[in-house]
């Protein structure tokens, strides 16, 4: 090999090598397009104007049949209440879905804690739900394919195809899916996808007196609640999961996960 | 290769075989992975419209949208109401979802009960939520036994109110 060779070769060589792989990889028009849909759903949860009366959980199961007493919901209202002397007391009552009736804490197993109206240093309602993340570990670990994001953004399951496993119930770190006790398949928050899709607002929403729940479509920069995730200072639950939540909420305290 | 390799892999492929074909037949042929791709979106495309088709139950559309269903027909009461004091409240949150209502069902079922009203009016000592601006009461001291109903009108529950008219 002459030299003038060798070099040829060696630059050719290099050259090729670096080609970085994802410049090799073609690209997927759909996917491109997936990525900026014209609808994409997301919640904006005001977490100052709730006052924990439930009537969103109440509508919830009565609008999508979910067994009303048994302790499962699709969305529920939490309460914190922080004492002086820093002590936390958090409960969900049956999801709130007779909302806070009592002054004192249930702290489970039949036990409920009086706390001290003085002694109260700051206390406030989190309603929760799917937060129909955009990278949902949920659909991930489905070993049939049965849950989905759908092209609008909505996590959903297929009832006729899931096998009950239990996998999407154990990977969702918000613990916002549970297992359908007659229907014996992983049930979780549809957003009313029967109600969105025909233009209107999901039945929490519909259902709340205060507005603290309100929906948008996140790429409709003309909608209010758009206007307020994008521009106002909101957070996500457990944003460091990575699982991107489109739950956004306003007055959020550290505490709250 | 000789017979006693051979005929054990027959069986081999004859079983997979038989899983394709029975996979074939039992997907459903709309089941694919979509837009989203195969991680988050591998699905059957059908079980979408399954979803769109559930039944609206509540049909009102709040204050927000002028009680576009409710209005059509009690236009006159709608337009009182949602100027009281509880005007803010969704009519169905007390009156029932309506289903299809006037046809099933023709009358529906009002809650009236003291527990309602408590959802939002029992007293509790949080000075920093919203529950403050709402008027409380201790559930246990507070006329026990009796409903909400019986003093207090409830599209308009201020007591002052109610002697003046």
């Amino acid at each position: 090999m002459k030299r003038r060779d060798f070099i040829k070769n060696c630059i050719v060589v290099i050259a090729g090598a670096s080609v970085p792989l994802s410049a090799l990889v073609m690209v997927d028009p759909k996917k491109v397009l997936a990525a900026n849909p014209e609808i994409q759903w997301a919640f904006l949860i005001d977490t100052t104007k709730c006052v924990g009366c439930g009537f969103c959980v109440k509508a919830c199961k009565t609008e999508n049949d979910i067994p009303f007493n048994a302790n499962i919901t699709r969305t529920w209202v939490e309460r914190y209440v922080f004492t002086m002397d820093d002590q936390r007391y958090i409960d969900s009552p049956k999801g709130a879905l007779y909302g806070f009736t009592d002054s004192r804490v249930d702290l489970g197993m039949g036990e409920f804690k009086e706390i001290d109206p003085r002694n109260v240093g700051k206390a406030f309602f989190v309603p929760k739900l799917c937060n129909h993340c955009a990278t949902p570990p949920c659909t991930q670990v489905c070993p049939v394919g049965a849950t989905y994001k759908t092209d609008d953004g909505v996590v959903l399951v297929d009832r006729t195809w899931c096998i009950g496993c239990g996998y999407c119930i154990m990977a969702c770190p918000y613990a916002a899916r549970y297992f359908h006790p007659t229907l014996k398949v992983a049930d979780k928050c549809t957003f009313c996808y029967h109600r969105i899709t025909k233009g209107l607002e999901t039945a929490c929403v519909n259902a709340c007196p205060f507005g603290a729940r309100k929906m948008c479509n996140i790429h409709d920069t003309n909608d209010r609640n758009t206007q307020v995730i994008l521009r106002e200072r909101v957070g996500v639950l457990k944003d460091d999961f990575g699982t991107k939540p489109q739950a956004f909420y306003i007055g959020l305290a550290q505490e709250v996960r | 290769m000789k017979n006693h390799v051979w005929r054990p892999l027959y069986v081999v492929i004859a079983f997979v075989a038989a899983i394709l074909l029975f996979r074939y037949f039992y997907v459903p042929k709309d089941f694919g992975s979509g837009a989203r791709g195969f991680m988050y979106a591998f699905h059957r495309k059908s079980n979408e419209e399954d979803w769109k088709k559930q039944p609206v139950k509540y049909r009102d559309t709040g204050k927000q949208k002028m009680h576009e269903f409710c209005g059509k027909c009690h236009g006159k009461e709608v337009k009182v109401r949602s100027e009281d004091l509880h005007g803010v409240i969704p009519c169905e949150n007390c009156h029932g979802p309506a289903f299809r209502h006037p046809d099933e069902p023709r009358k529906l079922t009002i809650d009236r009960s003291r527990e309602l009203c408590l959802r939002c009016h029992t007293s509790l000592p949080y000075t920093t939520s919203e529950r403050k601006r709402i008027p409380g009461i201790d559930p246990k001291t507070h006329n026990v036994g009796l409903e909400c109903v019986f003093c207090h009108n409830p599209h308009n529950p201020r007591l002052a109110d109610r002697r003046g008219q």
